[in-house]
C-alpha cells in the first residue's frame, strides 16, 4: 500500500481562524455593555420603634431628656420652620434645588447638648432625638435633620457620630401640604 | 521604463491585535464592575441624599424592603399596594419569619421612600408595620457624593 505524504512543508504559516473567537469576544462585549448599570450608592438610617411604649419603671440615671425637633412644613411640603426644643432656629438655608444646606444650624444645638464625652455611659450614647414632622413636609427634609442629628463628616473624612436614637412623634393630622 | 507589476495575489491580512487588545480591555472594565446582586430598586422612588448614607458593612440580616412612591404607592416585591393595604403582606412575612424560628424584631424593615413624599405616608407606613410587631426600620438614602 502506498502511504500518502504530506504535501506541506514546513515552511507554510499556520493560519489561525480569528473569526469564531471576534464573535464571541463581541458578543461578550456586547452582554456587559447592555447590564452594565451605574448605581449611587446607598445607606440606612437606622431607627427603633416598638409600637408599646417602654414599660414604666424606675429612670435611669443616665437617661437624658429627649430632644424634640419640631419640623413644620410649608403648603408645598419645603421645610418652612424648625425648631429645637421648641426654640425656632433660623434662618433655614436652602440651595437651588430646595435642600436645606445650612445643618450645622442643629448640629450646633445637639453638640451644645450631648457634649464632647463618647463612649459607654456618655450622653451621646444615651441621647435621643424625636422627630416631630408636619404630615405633608418632604420627606428628604426628614432625611436632612435625621443627617444634622446623626453626626457629620469630619476633615478626614471620618464620620464623627452625634445622636444615635432617633425616633418619631406620633404622625400629625393631614392639612393642606 | 517599465512598470513592475504587482504579482501578489495573497490575502489582505489587516492587523487585528490592536483591536482584540481592545476588545479584552473593555470585556476586563466590565466584567470587573458588573454586578449581579439583586439590588432593590425602583425607578418610580428617588431616594433622598444624606452625606452620611454609606453602605452597610455587613448585610441586613432579614430585611424586607418596601418602596414609597410620591402619590403613597407602596411598592413591594414589585407589586403595588397602598399603606392600608400593605398588612397581608406584613403578616405573610411575618409568617416566613416565624417558619424559620425568627420573630418580626429580628427583621429590619428597610423603607425607600421618594425624596417629595408626604412625611405623614411614610409615618403610616412605619405604622403600619409596628401593628404587625415590626420594630426595626432602615431609612434608606442615596450617598451624597457632593460636599455638604
Amino acid at each position: 500500500m502506498k502511504l500518502r505524504h504530506s504535501t506541506s512543508s514546513g515552511n507554510d504559516k499556520i493560519e489561525l481562524q480569528m473569526t469564531p473567537m471576534i464573535d464571541i469576544v463581541f458578543q461578550l462585549l456586547v452582554f456587559f455593555i447592555m447590564t452594565f448599570k451605574i448605581v449611587s450608592q446607598e445607606g440606612d438610617f437606622n431607627i427603633k420603634m416598638p409600637l408599646a411604649a417602654p414599660a414604666a419603671g424606675t429612670p435611669d440615671e443616665l437617661q437624658v431628656e429627649t430632644i424634640r425637633v419640631r419640623l413644620e412644613a410649608d403648603g408645598t411640603g419645603r421645610l418652612a420652620r424648625m425648631s429645637f426644643n421648641d426654640r425656632v432656629l433660623s434662618p433655614l438655608q436652602f440651595d437651588d434645588q430646595g435642600s436645606w444646606v445650612n445643618a450645622d444650624l442643629l448640629r450646633s444645638e445637639i453638640v451644645a447638648v450631648i457634649g464632647t464625652d463618647r463612649g459607654p455611659g456618655s450622653i451621646q450614647e444615651n441621647a435621643e432625638v424625636e422627630l416631630d414632622c408636619d404630615f405633608g413636609l418632604n420627606y428628604r427634609h426628614v432625611i436632612e435633620a435625621i443627617t444634622a442629628v446623626s453626626g457629620y463628616v469630619g476633615d478626614d473624612d471620618t464620620v464623627i457620630k452625634l445622636v444615635e436614637k432617633i425616633k418619631f412623634a406620633p404622625p400629625r393630622p393631614v392639612t393642606g401640604g | 521604463m517599465r512598470i513592475k507589476k504587482q504579482q501578489e495575489s495573497g490575502i489582505l491580512e489587516g492587523d487585528l491585535t490592536p483591536m482584540i487588545d481592545m476588545t479584552f480591555q473593555l470585556i476586563a472594565f466590565f466584567m470587573v464592575l458588573i454586578n449581579f446582586t439583586q439590588s432593590e430598586q425602583n425607578e418610580k422612588v428617588k431616594l433622598p441624599s444624606s452625606v452620611l448614607a454609606k453602605p452597610a458593612k455587613a448585610p441586613i440580616e432579614f430585611p424586607i424592603t418596601l418602596h414609597l412612591t410620591e402619590d403613597a404607592t407602596v411598592v413591594v416585591g414589585g407589586q403595588e399596594t397602598t399603606i392600608g393595604g400593605i398588612g397581608p403582606f406584613l403578616i405573610r412575612e411575618k409568617n416566613v419569619l416565624e417558619i424559620q424560628g425568627k420573630s418580626p424584631d429580628d427583621a429590619t424593615v428597610v423603607i425607600r421612600a421618594h425624596r417629595v413624599a408626604a412625611t405623614g405616608r411614610v409615618q403610616e407606613l412605619i405604622k403600619a408595620c409596628q401593628e404587625n410587631s415590626f420594630e426595626k426600620f432602615a431609612l434608606r438614602a442615596k450617598e451624597d457624593v457632593g460636599n455638604e
